[in-house]
């Protein structure tokens, strides 16, 4: 320890905490400079959310010490820790949709019992920081007519306002586009020059690279590496946070496509809210390509998987093989998407793709349960589904290999290898496949990389939808953009960029790079 | 389900705490009204399943809560509440009073198949309206359940008393006596040796509402309609993925549990009163809850359950017999304890025991904890919208 204590704006000590059997910190020391941008990165379950929540107040930890400012604090409660100076970001927004975002500022620190001082108060502040940070927010907007981008400067906003010194941001980038993650990166720049710590938490490694100072890595509870971000690279944080050498490339050759699988012309979904969800899409996927959607969730990505796997209504044409799929009546169900050689890996797949209170075997025959190999009749032969999930687990390297485990109890990456190892074994002619990685650990995402790839290679169409624009890059050998409904536009991928990506992402065209 | 504990703590151990906690709390109250708690269980106990006698009442009370735990435990597996039992139950009464009346039976052995047809059938149709309106209205299953329940009971009352009524029955309003033909065995014919006497209402639909529980443990766990159902009941966005039509899976859940709560009136009306008789389902519709709930839904727990609240039943009865100071309203109170302690405050003694088994067994697959910062477990699980 050679600094002063005084230079350091969080000091954690021994910081341990069990949830019953499983220790989700264990006896972690962390040292953040005042003035520098700490990331904290680790897979899903590495135990960084939980830190965060014990130092936010939350969880009080079983054994440790917490030093603010090089002064012991104890946190019983966020209020406690908002006391203390440290704001937190959270990833899902904590705001009250129908106020303004000068209310949702004020809201919990008013100064006293009339709004209107702390109201002006805040006004002013608010013009201050626009000023200097670029963080121009109308203040008298309301919260639901503000983009996400700007929602989550309101919540930076909300913590400056209660004079935060430090803030932690929890995955911030997951809902913004490039240029907002930009746009957030330089704010949170600035804010670091004004002598603000910032603790970032990510699971994404380009963005530790690019603007932390520090970043300290966690794995399995315990914080395995604190570096300066500099003196590293990527591939050392991955192998540190997945404990093995990972490669973070995805290997593949160009495709060689061939037939035209799928065909989809002015295809239109309107949803309950008679909102048109997708309006008029396009696209055609050839046989040993994978065709990647880029976007911001929320952009009709979901709907046009739902429609393609047979379970949202839509109007249009969809042909598969030359064949047009009826889009109207019971018959255009998912049954019958499968039976036509669609399998889906579907974005959610604890909402959608498992039956998280079923066991790994039930499971593995979910949604091919009429299949003749799966029973006879009206009965289902379980003995068959259990020996057909050892199979898969193992070919699948699902862990624990245990049949019998409730698919709850697997991890996010096993959990997907489960709907995975369902959805290709089936040899489908056209795969769709929705946030493959999304909560999966770095070690299964290289792997579920691999399967999509090998699964193109044996000629079958793929169509990608992904937020994770690297995943759509390194995956894909065509690249649609959707933004409100449409596609913007389709690139390939050693043609274009991340900018131009981005651009497309929100909705600007003809802005060719 | 729940990897959490054993699974003979989740059917066993659970529920007899849960008794032993409903009996103590019973207990006391007995305690306060001045009588021995301790004499009042021991009639009890001995009033049930002291005497031939006794066994006679219990089981054909359980035969009843069999049919009616069975049918809301099909229903709970597709995440359906069916509180209408009674109607249903009520209906089925009708079916079997329509067949055994209107139609001569060779034999009470056909009279006994035409019998399970009428009711089950009856007691589908009653519960077919709330579903289809569930199914496609988005009606809730619970209100309009309920409300057939009354309707169901307006129903009877003008069946009975103006279009099925026997001239000079003295007034009760109930149909014809059954044909002797179709006069079911009844325990002292199949197992005389056993002591039961001849006025014992237990008869041989206990045997049918064995192979009924026997029919729902196939149907939910070994066939692919059983998996199709409780995959609808954890997840209906996961059911529709797969293909599975929710349209489907609520009309074929609520017609089977309303077929069943209707055969209740196999034993019941055909088995016991021989003649159908005003409110002929006296509250066994309801009492299918409960047993449902202790059950938890499996077959083997509904039996287990509905013995014990025919125990409840008949010991209750004799208590209130014995005793003068505990009446007809504190036998309902107690029985309302264990449908409280079993039922509703199940997670009471689940979370504590869940708790202790975790503690016990260090294993490294378990479930990591819900995060407070991300609400739901899935940490990217957000959509949000542009």
């Amino acid at each position: 320890m050679t600094q002063s204590d005084t230079s350091l704006a969080i000091e954690l000590r021994g910081i341990s905490k069990a949830f019953g059997p499983v220790q989700a910190n264990k006896d972690i020391s962390i040292q953040v400079r005042r003035g520098t941008i700490h990331g904290i990165i680790g897979e899903n379950g590495a135990g960084k959310s939980t830190l965060m929540s014990i130092l936010y107040g939350f969880y009080k930890a079983d054994s440790g010490e917490i030093y603010i400012g090089g002064k012991k604090t104890d946190i019983p409660d966020s209020q406690a820790a908002i006391d203390a100076g440290i704001g937190m970001v959270f990833q899902h927004f904590k705001l009250v949709e129908n106020f303004s975002v000068l209310e949702n500022v004020v809201l919990g620190a008013e100064d006293g019992r009339l709004l209107k001082p702390s109201l002006s108060k805040a006004r002013k502040l608010l013009k201050q920081l626009a000023d200097d940070y670029e963080m121009d927010v109308d203040p008298d907007a309301i919260i639901e007519d503000l983009g996400v981008g700007q929602q989550q400067r309101v919540e930076i906003l909300k913590a400056l306002y209660r004079e935060a010194d430090i803030l932690i941001l929890d995955e911030p980038t997951g809902v913004l586009t490039p240029a907002e993650a930009d746009h957030l990166f330089r704010i949170l720049e600035g804010l670091r020059d004004e002598g603000k710590t910032i603790i970032l938490i990510t699971h994404k490694l380009r963005e530790i690279m690019e603007i932390t100072d520090s970043v300290s890595v966690m794995r399995r509870g315990e914080m395995t590496a604190t570096v300066q971000t500099a003196e590293t690279s990527p591939e050392q944080l991955a192998e540190l946070m997945v404990g093995r050498k990972v490669l973070l490339r995805v290997d593949k050759t160009p495709a060689k496509p061939g037939a035209v699988v799928l065909e989809v012309e002015n295809l239109r979904v309107v949803d309950e809210q008679k909102v048109e969800r997708l309006r008029g899409i396009d696209l055609t996927i050839r046989a040993g390509e994978v065709l990647g959607i880029a976007g911001v969730a929320g952009n009709g990505q979901s709907e046009l998987l739902e429609v393609l796997g047979g379970y949202a209504n839509g109007t249009g044409t969809i042909r598969v093989n030359g064949q047009p799929i009826d889009l109207t009546g019971t018959a255009s169900d998912a049954r019958t998407r499968r039976a036509r050689g669609i399998a889906h890996v579907p974005e959610d797949r604890q909402r959608e793709g498992l039956i998280m209170d079923y066991r790994a075997w039930e499971n593995v025959g979910f949604g091919y349960h009429h299949d003749a190999k799966f029973g006879s009749g009206i009965f289902m032969d379980n003995a068959a589904l259990k020996a057909d999930c050892v199979a898969k687990m193992e070919r699948f390297d699902v862990r624990p290999p245990d049949p019998n485990l409730t698919a709850k109890n697997f991890s996010g990456g096993n959990q997907q290898k489960i709907v995975l190892a369902r959805e290709i074994e089936r040899n489908p002619d056209l795969l769709l496949i929705g946030q493959p990685t999304r909560g999966v650990d770095i070690g299964a995402i290289e792997f579920i990389h691999q399967q999509i790839i090998a699964l193109r290679d044996q000629g079958k169409a793929i169509l990608l939808v992904s937020v994770e624009l690297d995943e759509i890059m390194a995956l894909s050998d065509r690249i649609a953009v959707m933004f409100d409904g449409r596609i913007m536009g389709e690139r390939l991928p050693d043609q274009t960029d991340q900018r131009e990506l981005g651009l497309l992402m929100a909705g600007v065209t003809g802005a060719a790079a | 389900m729940n990897d959490a504990m054993p699974k003979w703590a989740d059917i066993l151990l659970i529920p007899i705490i849960n008794l032993a906690l409903a009996l103590f709390v019973s207990g006391v109250v007995v305690a306060l009204i001045g009588e021995n708690p301790f004499e009042a269980l021991r009639i009890l106990i001995n009033g049930a399943v002291g005497s031939a006698y006794g066994w006679g009442y219990t089981l054909y009370y359980a035969t009843n809560f069999i049919f009616t735990g069975l049918a809301v435990a099909v229903a709970f597996h597709a995440r359906m509440f069916n509180i209408g039992g009674e109607g249903q139950a009520a209906l089925g009464g009708l079916g079997v009073a329509l067949i055994l009346l209107f139609v001569d039976w060779p034999h009470w052995s056909l009279g006994l198949l035409a019998a399970i047809a009428a009711s089950a059938v009856f007691g589908a149709a009653w519960a077919a309206i709330p579903a289809w309106l569930q199914a496609r209205r988005g009606s809730h299953i619970v209100i309009t359940t309920i409300m057939f329940n009354f309707i169901a009971s307006a129903l009877m009352v003008y069946l009975l008393s103006k279009v099925l009524l026997v001239p000079g029955a003295g007034g009760s309003p109930e149909t014809a006596r059954f044909a002797e033909a179709v006069r079911l065995p009844s325990a002292y014919d199949i197992a005389p040796w056993l002591g039961f006497s001849r006025s014992t209402p237990l008869n041989i639909s206990f045997f049918v509402a064995m192979l009924a529980a026997l029919g729902v443990w196939l149907l939910i766990w070994r066939t692919r309609l059983g998996y199709e159902i409780r995959a609808f009941g954890f997840s209906e966005p996961a059911a529709l993925y797969a293909g599975i039509s929710p349209t489907r899976i609520i009309m074929i859940a609520m017609l089977v549990s309303g077929g069943l709560c209707g055969m209740m009136a196999v034993n019941a009306v055909m088995g016991e009163a021989e003649r159908l008789v005003i409110d002929s389902v006296q509250g066994a519709g309801f009492v299918g809850i409960a047993v449902a709930l202790m059950g938890r839904s499996h077959p083997v727990g509904v039996l287990l359950a509905a013995l014990l609240f025919g125990i409840l039943y008949q010991g209750g009865a004799e208590v209130e017999f014995e005793i003068p100071g505990i009446t007809r309203e504190m036998i309902v109170v107690i029985q309302a304890l264990v449908i409280l302690f079993t039922g509703a405050l199940d997670n009471m003694v689940r979370m504590p025991v869940e708790r202790l088994f975790l503690s016990r067994r260090r294993q490294p697959v378990a479930p990591l904890p819900k995060d407070p910062t991300h609400p739901g477990g899935n940490p990217d699980a957000g959509k949000v919208e542009p």
